[in-house]
């Protein structure tokens, strides 16, 4: 090709290092780089101290990498929709009493309105018990949404207003009392029971499927660019990226297939399905568990708005100046009040995913998850004066604050100890964030 | 001029606009016709900017009517303005820094692939066509525009408002970031809208820009017009004279602004 940008950008590969010419050719944020790195180091180091503290490292444990994922799935579900609420310049300190009144909503339909009129059991209730849930949801965000939107009220007072609104209205409902147990099927969606678990096979047929999106994408968009005559990512980059996605994603599916039933449910499920024990007793893998799917699920979805869609550009643009975008003809406020709607049908999904794993809905869920969900998103890159942020980064946040708490709760750390740990973290990861940024421009 | 028989394209009547105590714009009328290019000049804070920001939108004022082609327009936002064919490029650039040159140009108007999502290859080609018209070195359309130079930045705002087939250019300084080189541009672009029979307010606060290029000037100060006419009728002295005394001479129609004589 003759395009000079095409001869410029060769002229550049040729002159720089090694490792800053396969940074450029494959675009890869060395941001994201950082996070996973410390992410690892975070987990290798639970496992090392794990194992001179207690004699035995379990942090590296299929079983421990499983749990994780279950746990971080609530606040990784919140965390996609708070990266956009922040980098449109605002913020949404409403999700983790939103998320309790939501979850207590949906709890008392469940367990006082629809089992007793539909009896229980009855696979109705389940979804209008996520269907109560998204509703509210949507709902109350869209009210915060208004108030920010058209009333002009800073989103910090709106939000702080219905942290206190919320958690009020929650307690107004059951009054302090616990609400269980949820529908049986509604369960599932916490992962806790055994058919919320979707096995080895399912697991690896997901992770093929996963694998050749991504070939599919990559191709895809290399046609769609060399329709144009535009220029083009090296092939052996595209190679790399190809091969460094698919490993990711077979690596994970061969941490969660390979945590094992508890024998004494494989014992069961064989007696229940007249499979022959052998031997050596039955093995069978976890695979997914239904929450983490949700989690994946949104973050696909949300990155699919974020990046794909005129929603997610205006987003972008209002955080990058909101000015210009009202002048470029964006309806901001209109945009403004769908994202805070979309943040309360997120926190509608996270309250489910809670409610399902303890099997009850009380007052205290929820508690604290905006400080996670702000901090999960923080750490993953979102800058809080707004305009810049990723999805992918949210989520690896909110798997980096849940493997710092999992990680010490596992070695007995006092709570006081944990909080304190894990306020300064938010800290530093920030200020690191601050120095790295400065460098770079 | 050789169109004035004919309604005029735009005509700003008595507009005003308050800003708390200060009479930003105060009962201003100007008029453009198709194929013209009308200098609005005058000292900075003449109220030059709001006043053109009424006509693309941005403002609502408190006062006066706007006419397009004769006809009462509505315009109660930017993007009212676009749907009669007004497109501007303000003097902040009004660029959202974050995102990149493609997405600034078709912001608002997205190109969008059979299934609804952005066809951002498609936006980038037109984006790489318009931005190789005004600034041919341009390479940078993976960047977001925050990192580009003053220059570049400018090429962006100015690709965007002629990318749209605009009857009505509102240019608000559009030179002010822009070498010799890139101005001199900027005025052969001008002549070209010009002969495309679109109509060009071109606003500055120094006459030198305006003078070679318009066919009529309009002077504001202290948010009143001061006077206008035909740039053949007026001397640059003159012009300047009325932008720093108010003083209106003998071949310009005196506005409000116009000092007593
Ligand atoms: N958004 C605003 N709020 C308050 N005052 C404003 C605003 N915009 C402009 N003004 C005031 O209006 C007057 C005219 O400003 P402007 O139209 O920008 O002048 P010019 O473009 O001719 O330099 C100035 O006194 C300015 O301070
Ligand atoms: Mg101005």
């Amino acid at each position: 090709m003759t395009d000079a940008a095409e001869v410029s950008t060769a002229h550049l590969l040729a002159t720089e290092s090694p490792i800053k010419r396969f940074f450029r050719a494959t675009e890869i944020d060395t941001r994201l780089l950082g996070m996973v790195g410390a992410m690892l180091v975070i987990w290798v180091g639970f496992q090392i101290f794990g194992k001179l503290i207690t004699g035995e490292g379990v942090f590296l444990t299929p079983r421990n990498l499983w749990n994780l994922l279950v746990q971080t799935s609530a606040i990784a579900v919140m965390s996609t929709g708070m990266v956009l609420i922040i980098v449109m310049r605002h913020i949404d300190l409403s999700v983790g009493s939103m998320l309790s009144f939501v979850g207590v909503l949906t709890g008392v339909a469940q367990v006082y309105w629809l089992a007793p009129w539909l009896g229980s059991d009855n696979p109705m209730i389940w979804v209008v018990g996520v269907a109560v849930a998204l509703g509210a949801g949507a709902i109350l965000g869209a009210f915060n949404g208004f108030l920010v939107a058209y009333a002009g009220i800073p989103s910090f007072i709106v939000t702080l207003g219905g942290l206190i609104v919320y958690n009020g209205a929650a307690w107004w409902v059951i009054r302090g009392e616990t609400v269980a147990p949820m529908d049986s099927y509604f369960e599932l969606i916490g992962g806790t029971p055994r058919a919320s678990w979707i096995g080895s096979e399912a697991s690896w047929a997901l992770g093929g499927l996963v694998c050749l999106a991504i070939v599919v994408g990559i191709v895809l968009n290399r046609s769609a660019r060399a329709r144009f005559k535009f220029p083009q990512r090296p092939l052996w980059a595209e190679a790399f990226l190809i091969l460094a996605g698919c490993a990711v994603t077979l690596g994970t599916v061969a941490v969660v297939n390979a945590y094992a039933w508890p024998p004494l449910i494989a014992e069961r499920y064989a007696k229940e399905h007249n499979i022959p024990v052998p031997p050596g007793g039955l093995i069978y893998g976890h695979g997914f568990a239904i929450p983490v799917l949700i989690a994946l699920g949104v973050g696909v979805a949300m990155t699919f708005l974020a990046t794909r869609t005129r929603f997610g550009r205006y987003v972008y643009a209002i955080g990058g100046n909101p000015e210009a975008a009202e002048l470029a003809g964006v309806n901001t406020r209109k945009i403004t009040l769908l994202m805070f709607m979309t943040m309360g049908i997120l926190v509608g999904i996270s309250a489910c995913i809670t409610a399902a794993r303890l099997d009850a809905a009380s007052n205290s869920l929820g508690q604290f998850d905006e400080l996670y969900v702000i901090a999960a998103t923080v750490i993953g890159g979102t800058s809080l004066a707004g305009g810049v942020g990723t999805i992918y980064g949210a989520l690896l946040g909110a798997l980096v604050m849940q493997s710092l708490q999992s990680g010490m709760t596992l070695l007995n750390f006092d709570s006081a100890v944990k909080d304190v740990i894990v306020g300064s973290v938010l800290v530093f990861a920030v200020w690191i964030d601050q120095i790295y940024r400065r460098r770079q421009s | 001029m050789n169109a004035e028989t004919k309604a005029p394209l735009v005509e700003l009547k008595d507009v005003s606009i308050a800003f708390g105590g200060i009479k930003a714009v105060d009962h201003a009328s100007i008029d453009l016709y198709p194929g013209e290019v009308v200098g609005l000049l005058g000292h900075n804070g003449a109220g030059k900017s709001t006043l053109i920001k009424v006509l693309s939108g941005a403002y609502k004022r408190d006062g006066g009517d706007i006419r397009i082609n004769g006809e009462e327009a509505v315009i109660n936002n930017p993007r009212d303005a676009k749907r009669y064919g007004i497109e501007t490029i303000y003097q902040t650039l009004a660029l959202a820094d974050n995102v990149d040159a493609a997405a600034n140009l078709f912001l608002g108007r997205e190109l969008r692939t059979r299934w609804g999502t952005l066809d951002d290859v498609a936006m980038e080609a037109q984006a790489r066509r318009v931005m190789g018209r005004l600034n041919p070195n341009f390479r940078r359309f993976k960047d977001p525009v925050k990192s580009l130079s003053g220059g570049q930045r400018q090429s962006v705002a100015i690709a965007r408002a002629i990318h749209f087939n605009a009857r009505i250019l509102i240019m608000d300084e559009p030179t002010a970031a822009l070498g010799p080189q890139e101005t001199k541009q900027v005025g052969e672009l001008i002549k070209q809208l010009k002969a495309e029979g679109i109509g060009i307010f071109l606003i500055s606060h120094d006459i030198h820009d305006v003078f070679d290029l318009a066919d009529r000037v309009a002077v504001m100060k202290n948010g009143q017009v001061v006077g206008s006419g035909p740039v053949t009728a007026m001397t640059k002295d003159e012009v300047l004279g009325m932008i720093i005394l108010g003083k209106c001479p003998p071949g310009a129609t005196p506005g409000p602004g116009a000092m007593a004589a």
